[in-house]
């Protein structure tokens, strides 16, 4: 499934380069997905330099202040300023530091990070850099999903061409496949002790990380942003955005449109503006996943003309997430849909918290039954009540990821869930948007 | 100085000694994984609580100052949407 998915998104997303300037505000130029045509497949070493110019050096005293200038949040998810991230890593990096650029990736329907790293390789080699000077690390590792094959082909050769001429050591490590692998502990355990699982150490990774060292775990993308930023300054940086976030961010668009795929936007579009530069819906939209499985369902009352921007976002209740940004046919049923998403999230527990292992089964399984239509006569109250008790007892966020795409599923497709609690679907059963 | 009550939810295993010893501060879920109540214990508990710490078999229990609390294993502290980090590390 996930290798059908990877081509769809690779041939959508040479498609989008053209789109994502055509929709956009006049004036708009895409900045990570700038350069060669998608199609001339990875930037080398040579066009990366040729068009960007070296690396400028980067010292600690005025790269962070830069970055925390640029107002730039990080990519992976949880939208943490860039900044105060790797000031926090440096204040401890007596011992040498560790960056680890995160290409994990597990998100099933997001492809802007392994695309990224297919298409750009130096670019996050740079941001890289850029981090490893500013935190004082002496190593750098590449943390790219094993299962993304072009983007580990990408940087592999990437790595080998620019070998020795950096002033840090960097290098590639596949991470095994899983949901939760891309996790930032699950990171630093991994590369410490070859088990990716999330750990409940009390020390985070920024104070005892890779090798016990201090461990600055940042996305592809992000970095990706910081070398951009250690070329063009801050002021630059912040041109780009249409409200209170600055910048540009990678998206992955899926679902019932003429022209999913990976696209670069200005923090703040609007998602009518979104669906236009991916040149259409192709069916009724009933509602949108936005922010991937860590994200939530939205309505779609009120939202098209919501700026995609991580603020506006949040006060709506929303999350800006990885970027996903999942459309819904109106025909295909929610409660299924999210059944579907669910499942998937318990079959990627790591098994190792009660509340997790137990509570996603539990949830999964009251799900599957109302979903097919056939649910025990507590199901549906005791979803309700699942949904807030698993909440913050996991070592990763992974559980509360879960309750929170369930509980949005509850209160978007309320209507439907009462329905499936009464054995009547309102829907077809197929297809079952999972796009 | 206050302490909180933390719980180790990888080495937990469900014992359930902890909720029997201080159902004022830990309740159990429907599977039998306590759900411990957020914040500095009371005083009046203290004592008990050391017990429970005492008496987990796998340790999973543990007195800490709040500040050490790790966000990810504090319980019902935060809105799903705020309390989320990432998977994708920032």
């Amino acid at each position: 499934m996930l290798a059908t998915a990877t081509t769809a998104m690779k041939s959508t997303a040479n498609a989008g380069t053209s789109a994502a300037n055509r929709g956009a505000r006049a004036g708009f130029e895409p900045r990570l997905l700038a350069g060669p045509s998608f199609d001339a497949g990875p930037e080398s070493w040579e066009q990366h330099r040729a068009r960007l110019g070296d690396l400028p050096a980067a010292s600690p005293s005025r790269i962070i202040p830069s970055i925390e200038r640029s107002g730039l949040i990080g990519r992976g998810g949880a939208g943490f300023p860039v900044g105060r991230k790797w000031r926090s890593v440096a204040e401890r990096s007596g011992r040498g530091a560790v960056v680890v650029a995160n290409g994990a990736e597990g998100e099933p329907r997001s492809a802007k990070d392994r695309d990224l790293m297919h298409l750009r390789p130096h670019l996050i080699i740079d941001g890289g850099l850029t981090a490893a000077q500013a935190i004082g690390a002496e190593d750098l590792v590449v943390y790219a999903g094993s299962e993304h094959g072009d983007a580990v082909r990408s940087m592999s050769r990437a790595i080998a061409e620019r070998a020795g001429r950096d002033p840090v050591a960097v290098r590639l490590v596949e991470a095994p496949r899983g949901y939760v692998s891309g996790e930032s502990t699950a990171v630093v355990h991994y590369l410490n002790a070859a088990d990716a699982r999330p750990t409940s150490t009390v020390e985070r990774p920024f104070e005892r990380g890779v090798g016990s060292r201090p461990t600055l775990v940042q996305n592809v993308e992000t970095l990706a942003h910081a070398a951009l930023i250690a070329r063009f300054g801050d002021a630059w940086f912040r041109e780009a955005g249409r409200g209170r976030t600055r910048g540009t961010a990678l998206v992955t668009v899926s679902g019932p449109v003429r022209t999913p795929g990976v696209r670069e936007i200005e923090y703040g579009v609007t998602l009518a503006e979104l669906l236009a530069i991916s040149d259409g819906a192709t069916a009724e939209v009933g509602a949108v996943l936005v922010g991937g499985y860590f994200g939530g369902w939205a309505s779609t009352q009120g939202l098209w003309e919501l700026p995609l921007d991580p603020l506006d976002l949040a006060e709506a209740g929303l999350g800006f997430g990885c970027g996903l940004i999942g459309l819904l046919d109106a025909e295909l049923c929610g409660v299924q849909a999210t059944e579907r998403i669910v499942r998937y999230m318990a079959a990627e527990s790591a098994r190792q918290c009660g509340p997790c292992i137990f509570g996603l089964g539990a949830i999964a399984t009251a799900l599957e039954r109302l979903a097919a239509c056939r649910p025990a006569r507590d199901d549906l109250e005791n979803l309700t009540r699942w949904s807030t008790q698993i909440v913050g007892r996991g070592a990763c966020h992974h559980p509360d990821g879960a309750a929170a795409l369930l509980t949005s599923g509850l209160r978007v497709f309320r209507d439907e869930f009462d329905r499936h609690h009464r054995a009547r679907c309102a829907h077809r059963v197929a297809g079952l948007g999972e796009g | 100085m206050g302490l909180s009550l933390q719980v180790d939810p990888v080495r937990c295993e469900g014992f359930g000694m902890c909720a029997e010893l201080l159902p004022e501060a830990i309740e159990l879920d429907d599977w039998g994984y306590p759900i411990v109540r957020e914040g500095i214990l009371p005083e009046h508990l203290r004592e008990l609580a050391e017990r429970a710490v005492e008496v987990c078999p796998v340790l999973a229990l543990r007195l800490v100052s709040p500040e050490r609390v790790r966000s990810t294993l504090q319980t019902r502290s935060l809105a799903p949407h705020t309390a989320l980090r990432s998977h994708g590390g920032g």
